[in-house]
């Protein structure tokens, strides 16, 4: 055993530094090293030892990135500027926007709270889709710009604190909550809102991040 | 694939947390951090303190989750009664309410995930300590779910926001978030970063000891 991996470790790092048609990854769950081959499009390599997902290729990664990008930020910017939910009873209304929580979290004072989900609901996805427009348009253009790599890295960082689609759960149980008391309607906010959780979620599954890795080092 | 299974650490390389970039780990001395060449990230062999973090973490919540089910989420004063719903009593309302799918949807996003979380994450830390070398791939499975599924528990904290916007001082009454709520976020914000900083490379690095 002892020999055989000492073999193996002589294999690796020759075909590490000689050959250009593979390239090494280490699973980033179990550090399981893999020889990666050319990928054909939209595919997946999966470690072999644990199962996760080493890396997906994509087909048109940086038209359909930019795409639905600026699809996201249309529907953000009608998701954020209409009314969101207004509670009717009777003559009495009372119309909210996606910001009026967040104001009467501050409001009564609880300011770490309407922090998080100022965060999580409308500046990190903000955050998420003008990163993609910072490092997909230069690429399209075939232009370098200055820190598109630490824009990269903190697109990756920011990405589990993006949570609209809890946000829209949230919703639906307050309706049930409130139901009794008053008759809620949503307003075109909402609609925007939930399309912008799609669209969203398009934009980054069409992030080819190797690939990006790729060209962002060439540049450097 | 690769009939030999081998390691970066035994071959002495590392991979970058941000990049997946693999490279020689450089030698460096106690205060230097190596840097990756491609995007600049620190380079660690593994997540640095991995088992000490997600412990100090993990117990940090524990706490905190005591007064985020003791106190009040939300303090509602309708026509002159003041009630305070806790996380339990906000799903035992659902239930008698009749509407068993929220009640179970509440259920599962604020007490079931939290309680699995700190559980799973315990069981793991003590399997590495204890050199566990038992179904390797299940508990890296294990891993992969606690990291996915703990963002959930944040629907309760988005509730009690929907609600105090909704209803604002009129003649409907008022809500007005209850001192849990600050502690219940802590809670799945903290679990959240101990899931992050667990290491589930240490699982395999047990086993690959075993097997050398
Ligand atoms: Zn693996």
């Amino acid at each position: 055993m002892a020999l055989l991996a000492h073999l193996a470790r002589e294999l690796h790092i020759s075909e590490l530094f000689m050959s250009g048609a593979t390239h090494q990854i280490a699973c980033h769950e179990c550090d399981l090293i893999h020889n990666i081959p050319v990928m054909p499009a939209r595919a997946a390599a999966c470690c072999v030892r644990c199962g996760s997902v080493l890396l997906q290729t994509k087909v048109n990664s940086i038209d359909r990135t930019l795409a639905w990008t600026i699809a996201g930020l249309v529907l953000y910017a009608v998701a954020v500027s209409f009314p969101f939910l207004a509670m009717k009873n009777g003559p009495i209304g009372n119309e909210t926007g996606l910001l009026s929580g967040i104001q009467q979290l501050t409001n009564q004072g609880i300011i770490p709270l309407a922090v998080l989900v100022l965060l999580t609901c409308l500046l990190i996805p903000l955050i998420q889709m003008l990163s993609l427009l910072y490092i997909f348009i230069p690429m399209k253009l075939n232009i370098r710009v200055k820190f598109a790599i630490p824009v990269f890295r903190l697109f990756k960082h920011v990405k589990p604190w993006s949570m609209m689609e809890i946000y829209m759960l949230g919703i639906l149980v307050s309706i049930v909550k409130l139901g009794e008391m008053a008759t809620i309607v949503p307003g075109l906010a909402v609609i925007a809102f939930s399309l912008l959780i799609f669209v969203l979620n398009f934009a980054l599954s069409s992030v080819d991040t190797h690939m990006v890795w790729e060209r962002l080092e060439r540049k450097s | 694939m690769n009939a030999t299974h081998v390691s970066a650490r035994q071959l002495g390389l590392v991979s970058c947390h941000a990049c997946h970039l693999l490279s020689r780990m450089p030698k460096t001395s106690a205060h230097e951090v190596a840097h990756c060449s491609r995007c600049g990230e620190e380079l660690h062999q593994r997540k640095p303190n991995s088992l000490t973090r997600t412990w100090a973490l993990v117990i940090a919540a524990i706490i905190f989750y005591i007064p985020a089910n003791y106190l009040p989420m939300t303090i509602t004063s309708t026509l002159g009664t003041v009630s305070a719903d806790t996380i339990m009593s906000g799903v035992i309302y659902f239930v008698h309410n009749g509407s068993w799918g929220i009640a179970l949807v509440v259920f599962v996003a604020s007490v079931l995930v939290p309680i699995l979380k700190f559980s799973i994450l315990i069981y793991l830390l003590l399997s590495i300590q204890f050199k566990s070398i038992w179904r390797p791939k299940e508990r890296t499975r294990l891993y992969r779910f606690t990291e996915a599924v703990g963002r959930w528990s944040m629907l309760d904290i988005y509730v009690v926001t929907i609600l105090v916007a909704l209803v604002k001082l009129g003649v409907l009454g008022s809500i007005e978030a209850g001192p849990a709520a600050i502690y219940f976020a802590a809670v799945v914000v903290i679990t959240m970063i101990a899931a992050a900083g667990f290491d589930p490379r240490l699982i395999w690095d047990v086993v690959e000891e075993q097997n050398e």
